[in-house]
């Protein structure tokens, strides 16, 4: 198979570990939402560990992201 | 018609050639300007200048004073007085400087010719290793040996203990790493994505304006692309501030465990 095909394909699949932070985010706010419509008075107090629970999910999918770059770009 | 590229835009070119410099033990280290170093010596400027001219002693603050001490008071009261409590007052000039020169860095790669240092690995990857280092450091000074106290769990069956110590280790030592492709991997996303939407705009246009009948329709996507381009802009100074923020949390995360140890872990 061509390598520049190869590196299509393999960068394709790394795309799909998105997947995964897609869901976990959705699940972390869905989550504080339905915590914070029961509780108002305490949301914001959780605020800080929201955002530090969306940056960490979103992590995830974003090493699999720079990784399908690497699989890309990088001239072996 | 030119080339799609879009990992041109990260580039690090000389601006200034500076002969290199032998440096002991490291070898010729190259010392020129690049334009990293500029945007990195441009975002130091705004900085210091900011505080330089807000830092008055009025009583009634101006506007300016009343946004540096707005400044304070969030990294005071959400990042070190939350997350670390009364101890976590020592370390607030370090988080500071974290917080504004990562949000200030990403800022200015948003601008029109700006470059994003943080997009740069070798950046990020030097504030993540000052991160983790400031940590060991303050873990070893603050406990001296009881600092592996903080890989053992607590309660559980010794054979068991040792397993999770291990799996503790590896995850204590992949944190520099993380916290260096997390910010690295948003600002490289974040304007990649927008490169490509941006030629999405010139393609669809050029092939809507050059074809006959129904490639008129490029028009339309070419439209449709440009009105992204404006929502991940809105959404790329959104994730400025918050990968900015998230990295001095972590980092006051981080240092809450070494710090207060013997307190409630």
């Amino acid at each position: 198979m061509d390598i520049t095909a190869a590196k299509y394909i393999g960068a394709g699949l790394a795309m799909t570990g998105l997947i995964g932070a897609g869901a976990g985010l959705g699940i972390l706010f869905g989550n504080y939402l339905q915590a914070a419509i029961r509780n108002p008075s305490a949301a914001a107090g959780e605020r800080v560990w929201l955002f530090l629970g969306m940056a960490l999910a979103e992590s995830m999918g974003i090493f699999g992201f720079v990784m399908g770059f690497i699989i890309l770009f990088v001239k072996v | 018609m030119a080339a799609i590229e879009p990992m041109e835009q990260f580039l690090v070119s000389r601006i200034v050639s500076l002969p290199p410099v032998r440096i002991p033990g490291l070898g010729l280290i190259d010392l020129s300007i690049t334009n990293s170093v500029l945007f990195m010596l441009i975002a130091a400027v705004l900085i210091s200048g900011f505080f330089l001219i807000s830092a008055r002693r009025a009583l009634v603050p101006g506007r300016m004073q009343a946004l540096a001490e707005m400044l304070y008071g969030m990294v005071d009261g959400t990042l070190t007085g939350a997350i670390m409590g009364e101890r976590g007052r020592a370390f607030l000039p370090f988080v500071f400087t974290l917080f504004l020169m990562i949000a200030t860095l990403n800022i200015i790669g948003l601008a029109p010719g700006g470059f994003t240092v943080t997009s740069q690995l070798a950046v990020t990857a030097a504030l993540a290793v000052m991160t983790f280092a400031t940590v060991i450091v303050v873990g070893f000074a603050r406990n001296g040996l009881g600092f592996f106290k903080l890989f053992w769990p607590s309660g559980v069956h010794p054979g068991m203990g040792l397993f999770l110590m291990v799996i503790e280790l590896i995850s204590f030592s992949v944190r520099p790493l993380t916290l260096a492709m997390r910010l690295f991997g948003n600002m490289l996303g974040g304007h990649v994505v927008t490169y490509m939407f941006a030629s999405f705009v010139i393609g669809l246009g050029l092939f809507g304006l050059g074809g006959a009948g129904l490639a008129k329709l490029g028009l339309i996507g070419s439209a449709v692309s440009f009105l992204m381009i404006v929502a991940l802009m809105a959404l790329e100074f959104v994730v400025a501030f918050l990968q900015a923020f998230v990295f001095a949390a972590l980092t006051c995360v981080y240092l809450n465990e070494v710090v207060n140890l013997d307190h409630g872990h």
